[in-house]
């Protein structure tokens, strides 16, 4: 349909959508009112229960660990979509960058920027791994602690150029830990089975509450998830980095 | 407060999709749709916000600071924010895929069969 | 006076988030959600959630700008 038949139906649909949002929202409680009752049982009950102080890690990787397994199949799913739209078509071809003036390489970055990729991608693993390895005590965990794991290569990439970032990032590497994050998950839940429980059940022992290594399962979900994450979001990068650096399409 | 707050949410959503149909350039439209998606994680949390309340972290401290706010809407926010970066990534993708075979990021302009 | 603040955040992320649609360039519009990112993320503080706050301060300042910049990239590359 033409444009101002769009809008048109737009500004009708819109304004129907926009009563029906009211009228539903107005039929919440106010604003910071009152919380559900699973809610206030988790709070009391997840430190006791699970040996952590992180109750929002608890949550989503033991009380509710079923729903964060398939959020993290459907970052798979999107990464492999990535993979799979941006591969080298029928009629293009890999070629590094260079420089447009012929017999001439590219200049490399310079010496300041060289040092300030070097500190901050250094300075962004380790804030990563801190991440992932207090997930269980305060606020922070494996989704997190993945991208800021990940940020690390986009800062080398973004000091450096395209050659350098290539070898911090090879491809096998980026997939297999993505793959295993992926699989590792599963791996743990099966872990409840063949203890005779139900899946993903935190049957590892629980630890003493406050410690970096308590909670059973928790942080062992972490650390896949983490790795998952990162290789995910490493590939994604990747990707998009070839398509823009390196991927042209061949004159006919 | 709780006009603006869920105010907010509606008004959010609306702009992301009044973004996305008029929009004149596909990679703006995919931003737009990513306004359209944080809407729903501030709605999550505001439904599980308590006044008062503190973040669900308890380390032991001298004196009960009160009730804590709602930890599973910030569990299911948590993933949902990481998950829809990677799919907006996905949608960009597509958008790339796009503009190489049609030659043009104007969504009306794109036609349905192949010329 | 946390209640100011909440406020404060909402009409933060309300308003960049209608500047974020009426920004039509998408170079320009990349910085302004990054803004609008920002926004998110002090909202989120705001209310409490520490985790989803630390997510969307890595995702909307980091990954999100990086990759529209480099669609953005490729599509001008293809131009010329």
């Amino acid at each position: 349909m033409s444009r101002r038949a769009r809008l048109a139906f737009f500004a009708v649909a819109a304004a129907g959508l926009a009563v029906t949002l009211g009228v539903g929202l107005a039929g919440l409680p106010s604003f910071g009112s009152q919380l559900t009752a699973y809610a206030r049982m988790l709070n009391e009950l997840a430190s006791p229960q699970r040996h952590v102080t992180d109750v929002v890690s608890a949550i989503t990787f033991d009380y509710r660990g079923i729903d964060t397994l398939f959020e993290e199949f459907i970052l798979l799913a999107a990464v492999a979509g990535i993979s799979v739209l941006l591969r080298p078509l029928s009629d293009e071809s890999r070629q590094l960058p260079e420089d447009k003036a012929p017999n001439r390489k590219i200049p490399p970055p310079s010496p300041a920027v060289w040092l300030l990729a070097v500190l901050l991608s250094s300075l962004l693993a380790l804030i990563g791994l801190e991440t992932i390895t207090h997930g269980v005590l305060t606020p922070g965990g494996g989704f997190q602690a993945g991208v800021i794991l990940a940020s690390a290569i986009y800062v080398i990439y973004l000091g450096t150029n395209y050659a350098t970032v290539e070898r911090f990032q090879p491809d096998p590497l980026l997939e297999a830990s993505d793959g295993v994050g992926a699989f590792g998950y599963v791996v743990i839940g099966l872990l409840g089975l063949l203890a005779g429980d139900v899946f993903l059940s935190n049957v590892v022992g629980l630890g003493v509450t406050g410690n970096l290594i308590a909670g059973g399962t928790i942080p062992l979900l972490n650390l896949v998830v983490g790795v998952e994450v990162a290789g995910g979001f490493a590939i994604l990068a990747s990707e998009f980095l070839d398509q823009t650096a390196v991927i042209r399409t061949e004159r006919r | 407060m709780s006009v603006l707050a869920y105010g907010v949410v509606a008004w959010l959503f609306l702009v992301g999709i009044y973004g996305v149909v008029t929009s004149r350039n596909l990679i703006h439209m995919v931003v737009c749709l990513s306004v359209a998606q944080s809407a729903t994680d501030v709605l999550l949390l505001e439904i599980g916000y308590r006044t008062g309340g503190h973040a669900p972290v308890f380390v032991s401290l001298p004196t009960h600071p009160g009730p804590a706010v709602d930890a599973v809407m910030q569990a299911l926010a948590l993933t949902d924010v990481v998950v829809g970066a990677a799919v907006t990534a996905l949608l960009l993708a597509l958008v790339v895929q796009v503009h190489k075979r049609a030659g043009t990021l104007d969504p009306d302009a794109l036609r349905a069969t192949r010329d | 006076m946390s209640e100011a603040v909440i406020a404060v955040a909402l009409v933060w992320v309300a308003a960049s988030g209608t500047a974020v649609v009426l920004t039509r360039d998408p170079l320009r519009q990349a910085f302004v959600a990054g803004f609008f990112g920002l926004g998110l993320a002090f909202l989120y503080l705001s209310m409490q959630a520490g985790d989803v706050a630390l997510s969307q301060i890595v995702v909307g300042a980091i990954a999100l700008p990086l990759i529209v910049l480099l669609s953005l990239a490729k599509v001008r590359k293809g131009r010329e």
